[in-house]
Formats: structure tokens, C-alpha cells, sequence
């Protein structure tokens, strides 16, 4: 198969300006996957930095609670900055020291990639520039207060959609004028290779602990692991874990805004308005018309609002490897609501979507059954969206009062 | 006839061509047909029709901002076929190329995109997201229906690389004249003439010149250095702030006196 693809999906669709950009970067890229020393410096970074190995959770209460299976939650929230983001970041961090280059740049929805690259440009001295849709300046303002202070420039997109796949095609323009002493940091596994199996790599380390742990504490393989897909990186992370045992069912969860037979989702592989395309540098399912124009897509969680698929997922659903299905902004909501009054846990809005598929499955299958979670994300970044959802009352008293001593 | 034959056979008449570009759909249609009509008159040799995508990832906010306003009064891929046709039909003295991203040609197929883009009359296409490597089988197609399939070079190729991809071309190379995206101000200093010098010595196809030439200086300036002069984001700037009636004044002024069109 060419290098890069994954069955039909993938590729490398980049400008020519491009060309010795990729050329440097598949080199160092190839070079450190080669050297057994820089996993070693990665998983120690992880360790020292980032509270590596996450827990895997047992979740009593809720495992009652449904009846069936037992339900195991992957703690990726428990990362430095609150995400899964933190391990790719960290491990492209390493390879701009080996390129020595100066400044990085990245895109982001939700803004937890936005703040885990701030995080990381900080540590190593890099001059950084984040990318975000106006839309999701607007729904994720706590996370651009932080970006700001930990020292990045936030631009707001304005283009487009004004969300997540328009923050990309930004950084690409910055990038093809910046390249020689930037590296642009791409939050999640799509893009033009190598940047799929490259995050792919740096986020196994998800399901490499994920598979130790669960033997340990189980004493065997889970039935099902549940995990949500925007771009697919904390999905493919987890997933690579058991990959290699076809008796363990993937599930990917996608955002079905207001349900996939509405105009208002971001949902590729369920449902039926995804076609296959070429955008943004690769090739795998994307929303579109039919003139090749992308749509605009929908969900309450900003990181999983985006067009398309990372192309190694796109492979595994074709083949039938992975499973998927969609979650409802409402059912999003309830799962929310469940995991944290039950558990004590506050899981992403992205990650609820995980949550929502498990719920509705586990009480189907067995007491000897186990099921695993990947929650990729905390929940308290999305506090405005939250309440907001909610609509709830002291919370908006709070929000008046304070404004009126802005503005007072 | 060839693209690349046939623009050598116009460079016996002057020193240098020229190429424009324009959006279709922005700011109408309408005013489009007023635009091509002076660039025709004017004794514009190419014209990139560039058919309007929702990622243009390879355009500064000018361009970027006319493929939003067309796709936002609905235009469809269709509909610049029509107009593309009557384009060709009219203007027989200009030779018509596609410019556009390669979803656009993707979503119809390769094979109808550039059979019915050779039926209706124009030259070739040019897909700034498609490199050589991901697109044998456009390449292939291309060179059966006798369509320039455009390559490019850029200020970060290696001469290895340049010869590689233009092997790969035919029509002309399409040289940017420095990084970034569309539109934004580059200066035509010494190391632009290395870099065409370099960019001569790997092909023997027209070199055309483009991203940020805006003046009849730097039309002069690029006289005997490359082939063909790309103008840009400076006709749409121009139909922006002047209307369309203003092209064909500023079209007359760049080629005043180093290359008369054959029609005075």
C-alpha cells in the first residue's frame, strides 16, 4: 500500500511550498519512531509532567446502577491541562527540539489542544500561535484566558464556518510562509502524513496502559471500549490498545447534534450525508454537498464539531473493525448529569459521548462482561456551555451580578 | 493544439504573456463577463477561472474572502462550467485554464472534470493541492485529452525536485515567487532572479510568474526571465474598489509599451 494511506484514506495533499516541510518532518518523525531512547524520554515526560499512567477507574456505583456489564472509565482527564491533548503535544514537542525550530503553531476547537500546545510551547521556550474559530472563541472563553496567560497568541478565525476546520486552513496559511523556523502542531489524526500515524503513535500510549490495566484489575479483556470521535485521536489512542484482539469490540461515538437525521450534526461515519473527499491535506469521509463544498456541521462539544475523520478510523469502519455510532447533544446532557452525581466524575462534554453509547449497551451484556470508557477529557473547561445547557438559575444570578460589576 | 506550443507560438509575437485570474461568482457573474471582456481586449493570453471552494487553503484572506461571497450566492460547479463554456466560445483568443482545489474535481471524478473541461473548450487546469504524488492518474488523464495539467515550483524546491515535477507537467510551470499564500507583497530583488534562474535551468516549459506582481515594473522586470506574468489578487482588489470597468485601463497600463497587443 503507498505510504501514508490507510485502504482508500489518507495521503499527503499539501501545496508544494510544502514539499521540503514534509520531506524534514517524515524524516525526524521516522528517525525518533526508530529510536527506542526517544519512547523511553517520551513516557518519562509523561510521567514527570503529565501524572502518567492514568487510572482505569472501576465504576461501581454505575456498574449497579445500569446492571450488566462492568464499566471501567480510562482517566484521561487526569492529565496535565485536563486531556488526552497533553500526550501528543508533548511528544511533538519532543521532535521540534530535535528539528530546532523556535515557534510552533496549532489549531483547536474546544480549546484543549490550544492550551496543552500553550502549555508546551511554554516548558520548552517556543513562541506560539493558536488558531480558533470566532465561534469557539466565543463558547470557550475560559480556555483562551488560559492560552493568553500561559503566554500565546490566540487569533479568532473569522473565515468560513468559524470553527475548528476554519482554524485549520488558517494554520496551514500561517505555515506555508512560517515553515522554515515553525512547526505546526496538528491536535488530532488527520492532515496529510505523517501526521495521522504520527499522533496515532504518541496517543497509544492510551490503550498500551489501558490494556495492562484492565487485565490487572479484570483479569481479562474488556468486551467493549467505548470512545468518542471528533478528529479520532483520543479514539485511536485507546483503540490501539486492543486492536489486535478481534474479540474486543471498538466502538466510536460520534456527535449527533441534534440527531443524524437533521441538518445540525457533525457525524461522518453514522448516518448517511458523509461522502468520501479531499480537504485540509488528506482524504477520508467528509460532510459535504454535492459540488465538494464542506457543510457546516453541529454539536454542544466544539471538539468534536468538524468535518471529517481521521483517515486511520475511516479504514477501520470500512473494514468493519470499528463500529459507530452517535450521541444527541440531549442524551450528551442526561450521561453528564448520571456520571456525575453517580460516580463523582465530570467527563468532557466530549467525552460524555463515549458515555452515552455505554450506557445504553451495558445493561444488555453480562455481570462478567467488562466494558472500558475512555474519558479523554474533563468537564469543568465547559462550565459556561454547561450551565447554559442546563439553564441553570444560580448560576446565571451569578453571571449577572458579575457583570454588573464589569460594567458598573 | 498544446498549451505549452502554443504560447511559444505567442511569444514570437512579444516578449512576455500574460496571465490573469479571477473567482467565479464573485462579485456576480455578471460582472465577471464585464471583467473578461477587457482582459480580451486588452490582450490577455491565459485566464484562470478559479472555481470557488469552501477550503481554500492555498489563498490569502482576498481570495479566500471572494470563494466565501460566491459560494454564499449559491454558485455551483455547474453553473462555471456553463459560464466557462461561453467564455471559450467567445473569446477563442484566450486560452482558458481551471483553477481550483482538488475536492471540487474529485467530487465529479477525474475522468468526467477533465473531459468535459477539454469538450467545453478550455486548456488545462491548475490544482494548487494536488503534488505529483497523489496525482498520477489526474496527470495521465490530463496528458491523454491534451489538457496542461500545471505544476508548480516554489522559492523552497530543490533543483532535483523541480525537474521532477516538472517531467511530470506539461502547459507551463507555475513559479511562486516567494512563500506564504495569495496576495500577499513580494518584492521582484536579486534572489527572484537566481530562483528563475534556477527554475529555467530545470525544464524547458513556459515559466509563468505569480503571487504579488501588481505593476508594470515588475512586468518589465520579469521580461526575459520568464514567460508569462501572473496578476492576481490585484484585478480582484481593483473590481472591489473600482468596478469592473477599471480592469481594462489597468490591464492597457501593464502591457503599455513593452508589448502591444496584436489587435491596435
Amino acid at each position: 500500500m503507498k505510504k501514508g494511506y490507510y485502504g482508500q484514506w489518507g495521503g499527503a495533499f499539501i501545496p508544494e511550498v510544502l514539499y521540503s516541510t514534509f520531506a524534514e518532518l517524515n524524516r525526524i518523525y521516522e528517525e525518533a519512531r526508530a529510536d527506542a531512547a526517544f519512547w523511553q524520554e517520551y513516557v518519562a515526560v509523561m510521567q514527570n509532567y503529565s501524572c502518567r499512567p492514568t487510572p482505569l477507574t472501576v465504576a461501581d456505583n454505575l456498574s449497579e446502577a445500569l446492571g450488566g456489564a462492568r464499566i471501567y472509565i480510562k482517566r484521561e482527564d487526569l492529565n496535565h491541562t485536563g486531556a488526552h491533548k497533553a500526550n501528543n503535544v508533548m511528544g511533538q514537542g519532543l521532535l521540534v527540539k530535535r528539528m530546532g525550530k523556535r515557534r510552533v503553531i496549532a489549531e483547536t476547537g474546544a480549546g484543549q489542544h490550544g492550551v496543552a500546545t500553550a502549555t508546551m510551547a511554554a516548558r520548552y521556550g517556543l513562541e506560539c500561535t493558536i488558531y480558533m474559530g470566532a465561534e469557539d472563541v466565543a463558547r470557550q472563553r475560559p480556555n483562551v484566558f488560559w492560552m493568553e496567560k500561559l503566554g500565546a497568541t490566540v487569533v479568532p478565525v473569522t473565515s468560513g464556518s468559524r470553527t475548528l476546520k476554519d482554524a485549520m486552513n488558517e494554520a496551514f496559511r500561517d505555515w506555508v510562509s512560517s515553515m522554515e523556523d515553525t512547526h505546526y502542531v496538528i491536535g488530532t489524526v488527520c492532515g496529510p502524513h505523517p501526521f495521522p500515524e504520527m499522533v496515532a503513535w504518541f496517543q497509544s500510549i492510551i490503550g498500551i496502559e489501558a490494556h495492562e490495566q484492565i487485565l490487572a484489575q479484570h483479569g481479562g479483556l474488556p468486551a467493549r471500549v467505548y470512545a468518542c470521535v471528533g478528529g479520532g485521536s483520543n479514539a485511536m489512542g485507546i483503540f490501539q490498545g486492543f486492536l489486535g484482539q478481534p474479540q474486543v469490540e471498538l466502538v466510536g461515538v460520534e456527535a449527533g447534534g441534534e440527531g443524524v437525521d437533521t441538518a445540525r450534526h457533525a457525524a461522518r461515519m453514522k448516518g448517511s450525508r458523509a461522502r468520501a473527499g479531499v480537504a485540509q491535506g488528506y482524504k477520508t469521509m467528509f460532510l459535504q454537498n454535492e459540488d465538494g463544498q464542506m457543510l457546516d456541521t453541529h454539536s454542544i462539544a466544539a471538539g468534536l464539531d468538524y468535518v471529517g475523520i481521521s483517515p486511520i478510523l475511516a479504514d477501520l469502519g470500512e473494514q468493519g473493525r470499528v463500529r459507530f455510532e452517535a450521541a444527541t447533544d440531549q442524551e450528551v446532557l442526561e450521561a453528564l448529569s448520571l456520571t456525575m452525581e453517580t460516580e463523582g466524575l465530570i467527563p468532557a462534554l466530549e467525552s460524555s459521548h463515549a458515555f452515552v453509547q455505554a450506557y445504553k449497551e451495558a445493561p444488555k451484556m453480562a455481570r462478567d462482561e467488562a466494558i472500558i470508557i475512555n474519558m479523554s477529557g474533563r468537564g469543568d473547561k465547559d462550565i459556561f456551555t454547561v450551565a447554559h445547557a442546563y439553564d441553570d438559575p444560580s448560576w446565571k444570578e451569578f453571571i449577572i451580578a458579575r457583570g454588573q460589576e464589569y460594567g458598573g | 493544439m498544446e498549451l505549452a506550443h502554443e504560447l511559444h507560438n505567442r511569444l514570437e509575437q512579444k516578449p512576455i504573456l500574460l496571465m490573469t485570474h479571477l473567482v467565479l461568482g464573485y462579485p456576480s457573474l455578471e460582472d465577471n463577463r464585464l471583467v473578461i471582456e477587457q482582459m480580451a481586449a486588452n490582450g490577455v493570453d491565459c485566464i484562470e477561472l478559479q472555481i470557488p471552494f469552501s477550503e481554500p487553503i492555498a489563498d490569502g484572506p482576498v481570495i479566500l474572502k471572494a470563494n466565501q461571497d460566491s459560494l454564499e450566492t449559491g454558485i455551483t460547479v455547474e453553473q462555471c462550467f456553463t459560464f466557462a463554456r461561453e467564455m471559450a466560445d467567445r473569446f477563442p483568443q484566450v486560452c482558458f485554464l481551471f483553477m481550483t482545489y482538488y475536492n471540487i474535481v474529485y467530487a465529479q471524478g477525474e475522468e468526467t472534470f477533465l473531459g468535459r473541461t477539454r469538450e467545453i473548450g478550455l486548456w488545462g487546469t491548475i490544482i494548487p493541492d494536488l503534488p505529483p504524488e497523489e496525482g498520477q492518474s489526474y496527470l495521465q488523464l490530463s496528458r491523454e485529452l491534451g489538457l496542461a495539467a500545471i505544476t508548480f515550483f516554489t522559492p523552497t524546491s530543490t533543483s532535483a525536485r523541480m525537474e521532477e515535477v516538472a517531467g511530470q507537467g506539461n502547459g507551463f510551470v507555475y513559479c511562486v515567487a516567494r512563500k506564504g499564500v495569495t496576495g500577499k507583497q513580494t518584492e521582484l530583488d536579486s534572489s527572484i532572479e537566481a530562483y528563475l534562474k534556477r527554475c529555467k535551468g530545470a525544464t524547458a516549459l513556459p515559466l509563468a510568474v505569480g503571487f504579488g506582481i501588481s505593476s508594470r515594473a515588475d512586468i518589465d522586470r520579469l521580461t526575459g526571465m520568464a514567460e508569462m506574468a501572473v496578476i492576481g489578487t490585484a484585478t480582484i482588489k481593483l473590481v472591489d474598489e473600482q468596478g469592473p470597468g477599471a480592469v481594462g485601463p489597468f490591464i492597457a497600463g501593464l502591457l503599455a509599451g513593452s508589448c502591444q497587443p496584436a489587435a491596435e
